[in-house]
């Protein structure tokens, strides 16, 4: 015991002594680009295209930028990863979950100097500028598909939280499936959580033991497609081309596409360019695509091409008014002919025909 | 064969020094040549994850602010545990400090509630709310135990779920901005709910100061007190406690409310101090993490301080890992699991005997 403990202790002392050497930090002048995530970059949903996005800057910029992640950030203690980034030398840096808005101001009050990116917040700042993606838009084609492909009429619905853009995704799922079938239902189930497959995974089951026959999901992982896949039921991929996980069961996907705007807005910061913008693009600019059409009929794909085809052109919007809430009366239209982006943005509101209470 | 386990008659300060200290080292080999396998060099890793964080102003702040939940948890929890009672629920109690003492910030944003007052008043009553808030809590499990004698391991913990989703409801319903495109979080709070930072710009709070004094104050009770024998005695002699006249019912309330007041001030601390408004979770787990601290700190005040540092700079150095080493947010789980079994191993070791015995056993 005695010689273990003298040899761990020389081991111990050996590797501080080395530390002591190899500290100094190498000389570098590329564009440091720092990443926040709230997820690991391994859901194969939310994050990990976030980090597609990184990887597109590596290889449109790779001889001019650096990235770095720090994946799994509690939102409530994001204040230090983000300034860790900041103090590291990362003059752009991307927060990519709601909850890191406030932590990202005030880190960026510090930093003058850095500019910040926030993705789905609504607060800026001189450094800090925001973007998100108009995932309802995919949400309206999915809806579409499910309307046409379910024969029990009843489609389950797995949901992370009640914020604004999960329930407008509800809303434009709806709209859309209502389009093409009017006696169409969907159920709800709230999963309290972003990314927990044991728990998305058993809200689809319970989905589909109520006759869920399609599957839909706004929570990051692939679960709640491959309970439907065990269950030779359909399912739609969420964030991301998730078929390798259910190439049965998959139809298609709303895939975020950050590639285009992280690696644009990286060219402003090299440029000098940067400014605090908020962006709000989906279909038209490519931010959000819809992965292949799959598992149905050539007449339900070619209803889906048109409909995603129309909503990028803005032929067709899926908020158009008249919209009727729950209760049967129509929405004020502040958008003219549709709901407005900021109506959009704050929905807190079910349009006819929800089964389901939202949760305030 | 069989194996057992033979309490040490005695034992040497230098062991108990040496034991966790040798614990470390080993944990650092083995993470070491983990980080080797990865490809990566492991003493820029050793450097990163624990030196660089103790040489700069910066990381130093974020060290105490980072422990200071779990020292004040922790030192809270010593106290149910030296009595032998299980208080597993401390998450819930800091998030019941947190909602209680939060709800007056809400109340009170933008002068209301205020009048020719002023504002000074309310920091000092978010504390008290927190610590009622906290204390409350924690009463429930306690007066279930003993009441009806239901087991407090269980209801603690259970209930922690209970406060979890009591805050997610008020977050997203009556105490959300109302002007937050309803978004499920509180205003703000303004600057006089805000708890003092120590220094302008900086993050290090005055919740620091309170996990201090917690632990002052505990290491005097601990030591020089009556009360503080009292919970010993009854955590390792109850029946000896019981004939010397000493109620464990009382003690049983007494030692529930100071781990749930300190917990709620934790959480306050937390709300007030380093986020600033009420959102659905404040707590990434620190709870259930002081329970962890409180077993390395071995239940003593000053080994509660260095566990809890010894944690939070398993964070900061792993993130600081992420950054610089590219190192995977899993390395640094993986290896805050390593560390924990081994100083677990090495006070296993120190207290007992291993006697390894061949042939059947009897």
């Amino acid at each position: 015991m005695k010689n273990v403990s003298i040899k761990l202790a020389m081991g111990a002392a050996l590797a501080l002594g080395l530390a002591a050497l190899s500290g100094a930090a190498v000389a570098q002048e590329k564009l440091k680009v720092g990443f926040i995530y709230v997820g690991p970059v391994g859901d194969f949903g939310w994050s990990y295209q976030h980090d597609q996005g990184r990887q597109a800057i590596l290889k449109a910029l790779g001889d001019k930028v650096e990235t770095t992640y720090l994946e799994s950030v509690p939102e409530n203690d994001s204040e230090r990863s983000i300034e860790q980034l900041a103090r590291t030398g990362h003059k752009l840096i991307f927060t990519t979950s709601f909850g890191f808005m406030e932590p990202t101001l005030k880190v960026a009050k510090k930093f003058p100097n850095v500019k910040f990116e926030h993705a789905t917040g609504y607060k800026r700042a001189d450094n800090v500028a925001t973007y998100s993606g108009r995932f309802h838009e995919g949400r309206y084609v999915i809806g579409q598909i499910a309307g046409k492909m379910t024969k029990t009429n009843t489609i389950g619905y797995v949901a992370a939280f009640p914020i604004p853009e999960v329930v407008a995704g509800i809303n434009a799922f709806l709209l859309g499936a209502q389009s093409v079938n009017p006696g169409v239902k969907i159920k709800i189930v709230w999963a309290n959580t972003w990314f927990d497959p044991g728990k998305e995974a058993d809200a689809a089951k319970a989905l589909l033991a109520q006759g869920a026959d399609i599957i839909s999901q706004h929570t990051d992982s692939a679960a709640p497609l491959q309970e439907a896949e065990k269950a030779g039921k359909l399912g739609f991929g969420q964030a991301s081309d998730m078929s390798r996980f259910a190439p049965k069961a998959q139809l298609t996907a709303i895939v975020d596409d950050w590639s285009g705007y992280y690696v644009e807005r990286t060219k402003a910061v090299l440029d000098g360019t940067w400014k605090s913008t908020d962006t709000w693009d989906g279909l038209d600019k490519k931010k959000v695509t819809m992965a292949p059409f799959m598992n149905m009929p050539d007449d339900v794909k070619a209803m889906a091409e048109k409909t995603t085809a129309d909503i990028a052109s803005g032929k067709l919007n899926p908020f158009a008014c008249p919209i009727m809430d729950q209760s049967g009366k129509p929405a004020e239209c502040k958008g003219g002919a549709a709901l407005s982006d900021a109506q959009i943005l704050g929905m807190n509101w079910y349009v006819k025909g929800v089964d389901d209470k939202l949760p305030q | 064969m069989r194996i057992d386990l033979e309490p040490r008659p005695a034992r040497s300060l230098a062991v108990d020094v040496a034991a966790p200290i040798l614990a470390l080292a080993a944990a650092i080999l083995i993470g070491g040549v983990v980080v080797w396998l990865l490809g990566k060099s492991p003493t820029r890793a050793f450097s990163v994850y624990f030196v660089e964080p103790l040489l700069e102003g910066w990381s130093l702040q974020e060290l105490a602010v980072k422990a200071c939940p779990l020292a004040l948890i922790a030192i809270g929890l010593s106290y149910c545990f030296r009595a032998n009672l299980w208080n597993i629920g401390a998450e819930g109690q800091f998030v019941m400090g947190g909602l209680l003492g939060g709800w007056l910030a809400v109340a009170t944003h933008n002068g209301a509630m205020q009048g020719a007052l002023g504002g000074w008043w309310i920091m000092p009553a978010m504390l008290a709310l927190g610590v009622i808030g906290g204390a409350l809590y924690a009463l429930v499990p306690a007066l279930l135990r003993v009441w009806l004698g239901v087991s407090e391991i269980l209801t603690s913990l259970m209930l922690v779920y209970v406060a979890e989703l009591a805050l997610d409801y008020v977050a997203r319903g009556p105490l959300r901005d109302p002007k937050g495109f309803n978004f499920p979080q509180s205003v703000t709070f303004d600057d006089v709910a805000r708890l003092p930072f120590l220094a302008e710009g900086e993050r290090l709070h005055l919740g620091v100061l309170f996990a201090l004094v917690a632990l002052a104050v505990s290491a005097f009770v601990f030591a020089r007190t009556l009360f503080g024998f009292e919970v010993r005695l009854v955590g390792e002699a109850p029946r000896a406690a019981r004939f010397a006249g000493f109620s464990d019912k009382r003690l049983t309330l007494a030692v529930f409310a100071i781990s749930g007041a300190l917990a709620g001030l934790a959480g306050i601390a937390e709300v007030a101090g380093q986020i600033g408004q009420l959102q659905p979770k404040i707590s990434p787990g620190y709870g259930f993490t002081a329970i962890i601290v409180a077993f390395l700190g071995r239940l003593s005040p000053f080994g509660i301080l260095v566990a809890s540092l010894v944690l939070a700079l398993t964070y900061i150095g792993g993130e600081a890992a992420q950054v610089a080493l590219k190192l995977p947010n899993d390395m640094t789980r993986a290896f805050q699991g390593v560390l924990l079994m081994c100083v677990l191993m090495a006070d296993v070791a120190t207290r007992y005997r291993v006697r390894i015995r061949l042939g059947a056993a009897p």
